[in-house]
């Protein structure tokens, strides 16, 4: 990846960042820790690898992507402003009555191809939408980010076997393993690990990455693109809370909203972190 | 009298899904290990390419189904009532109800005739789950003619469809000649004055029995088939509630939450008039032959003309 492609990136990435703590911090609610953790691949798939169309959101060749995890609907939201489906402003309104943006993805949303957030169905959605391009012929692809906590539930697995069986090649499911559910480490609350081998053994194709690194996130993704017959699963390491200091690795952030002091050192903290990447590029 | 031909309605799912095939490209169809039971092995075998199992997984078809529908495709996503409404129910509101997409379900099996198999598989709480679902229409046809003209309604109705088929074959009541199926509408089979019994799928036939038998005693029975139960023909209820004064409810499904419930939540609001309600009676059923079963919990033209007999009564 060429410098300037990945400080563009950088830069997206922090902005998205900012908008999901100005949406969680004015909803007084929500999940900042998971919606950090997958700042940079969604950055890194709206901004390089999705074809989308923010004047025409239903466009029917478009590629598609189901946010399994819903709870991290900050995220995606904040990606799709940064897009241009929608301003950023609008992301003060989250959770608001009478607002557009829910508390969870709504299919209403420009930009949101799927409601979701009740866990373990959103991969099964994508499985959908996966084959409806096989049946038709069409060359679209279809992404979905999974929780690691969310692999607990049995329906993904379903969905696994479902996937596998019909070989959708043109489907990427991506677990964002950042170790932490509300209970706990995931390690300690259920285990879901060994989560590769599970899905090797489901007949994936599987590919480890670092979720905070783009040209790791590039990697990644060129070589899930050039796997046939099978679905592909990208197991991203990465940090819960990443990019704001005092949220990081700490379960407590999986659900709960900054108070105003928090906020403001939330900001304080991306906002230096943009006027650095501005300045170098 | 010409004899009577019967067909289990899970018989009319398959075949219409054969003959609409053409008519409507965007059809698929889903099954989950139990196409030769529901009947959608006779579609596998007419056109492979448009069928997809998904194995003994019930939830995931159903994502798999809201998947299909959101990409622009008309998805059948078939099992056993006791599957497709309960197991999947929470999948069937949040993929399919919340989003409002175009998904149908087709559900065999439904109600105490599945007989020998017993409980476990007998579903009497389907129609109750799926009609608290916003947007969910819910259908349950009376006879093979009424079957086939509802998976052509549900194909063509954008929205998510919930379309209730049974395992017993029943008597063809309707003409499928003159037969026309309107959604949302009820149809007035028999006119009357004294009661009126309001009856869905295979209880409607039991009705117009019923309905005789009452006549030989004096007694006028209007006899309503209710296919759709929601949205529910209101008008044709209160209409009866008003002009007969009594009302009797009749279903294969539990008295809780289905039929008896919509009409009795219906009648409460507008013209409130005496609902007595024929269906199993919060209840599990248990093995044995079908034709029995009905017989035993209830659900025969005896205990309809019993029941409306003392409906009438009671005015």
């Amino acid at each position: 990846m060429d410098d300037l492609l990945r400080r563009q990136l950088q830069i997206h990435a922090c902005k998205i960042r900012m908008g999901i703590i100005e949406g969680v911090y004015n909803a007084k609610s929500g999940h900042p820790g998971g919606s950090l953790s997958i700042a940079d691949v969604l950055t890194y798939l709206y901004f390089t690898r999705m074809h989308v169309y923010p004047d025409n959101p239903d466009f029917a060749e478009r590629d598609r992507f189901v946010l399994s995890k819903g709870h991290t609907a900050p995220a995606l939201y904040a990606t799709l402003a940064e897009r241009g489906f929608f301003p950023m402003d609008e992301m003060k309104t989250l959770r608001h009555i009478g607002a557009r943006l829910q508390g969870h993805p709504c299919i209403t949303i420009p930009g949101v191809d799927m409601s979701s957030g009740s866990l373990g169905q959103g991969i099964s959605t994508a499985c959908g939408m996966a084959l409806a391009g096989k049946h038709r012929g069409d060359n679209y692809r279809v992404y979905s980010i999974l929780g690691d906590g969310e692999i607990e539930e049995g329906q993904v697995w379903e969905a696994a076997m479902f996937a596998a069986h019909y070989g959708l090649d043109n489907l990427v499911a991506i677990v964002d393993n950042n170790g932490l559910q509300i209970d706990g480490k995931i390690t300690e609350v259920c285990s879901p690990e060994p989560i590769t081998d599970k899905f090797a053994a489901f007949g994936w194709h599987v590919i480890e990455m670092n979720a905070h690194d783009f040209d790791d996130i590039d990697r990644a993704f060129c070589e899930a693109e050039r796997i046939t017959e099978q679905p592909v699963v990208i197991v991203q390491h990465s940090t819960k809370g990443k990019g704001v200091s005092f949220m990081e690795n700490q379960v407590g952030w999986h659900g709960s909203a900054p108070n105003t002091e928090q906020y403001e050192k939330a900001m304080a903290e991306l906002t230096a972190e943009l006027n650095r990447l501005e300045a170098e590029a | 009298m010409s004899e009577v031909i019967k067909k289990a309605t899970r018989e009319s799912y398959g075949e219409a899904l054969v003959a609409l095939a053409e008519k409507y490209p965007n059809l698929v169809v889903l099954d989950a290990d139990l196409a030769a039971a529901t009947k959608t092995g006779m579609f596998k075998k007419a056109y492979a390419d448009r069928f997809y199992d998904c194995g003994i997984a019930e939830a995931n078809m159903m994502g798999v189904a809201a998947g299909l529908a959101a990409a622009g495709m008309t998805p059948f996503a078939s099992s056993f009532a006791m599957f497709a409404a309960g197991r999947a129910f929470e999948i069937v509101r949040n993929s399919i109800g919340y989003p409002n997409l175009n998904v149908k379900i087709g559900a065999t099996h439904a109600g105490i005739s599945v007989g020998e198999d017993g409980a476990t598989h007998q579903c009497c709480e389907d129609i109750a789950l799926m009609r608290t679902i916003p947007g969910m229409t819910v259908i349950n046809p009376a006879d093979d003619t009424e079957a086939k003209a509802a998976v052509e309604a549900a194909i063509q109705h954008d929205g998510p469809v919930y379309c209730r088929f049974g395992r017993l074959a029943v008597p063809v009541i309707n003409d499928p000649a003159t037969y026309k199926f309107e959604l949302g509408k009820g149809v007035q089979l028999r006119d009357g004055n004294d009661v009126t019994v309001v009856a869905t799928g295979l209880m409607v036939n039991e009705a117009l029995i019923a309905a005789d038998m009452l006549a030989n005693e004096g007694i006028s029975v209007r006899v309503i088939n209710i296919h759709t139960i929601k949205p529910l023909d209101q008008e044709i209820i209160i209409k009866a509630a008003k002009e007969t004064g009594t009302i009797v409810t009749a279903e294969e499904h539990s008295i809780i939450g289905g039929l008896g419930s919509a009409v009795a939540e219906t009648v409460c609001e507008v013209c409130p008039v005496p609902v007595r309600r024929v269906g199993v009676n919060d209840t599990f059923g248990h093995s044995g032959p079908a034709v029995e079963l009905l017989k035993q919990f209830g659900l025969s033209a005896e205990h309809i003309a019993e029941v409306a007999h003392e409906a009438a009564k009671a005015k």
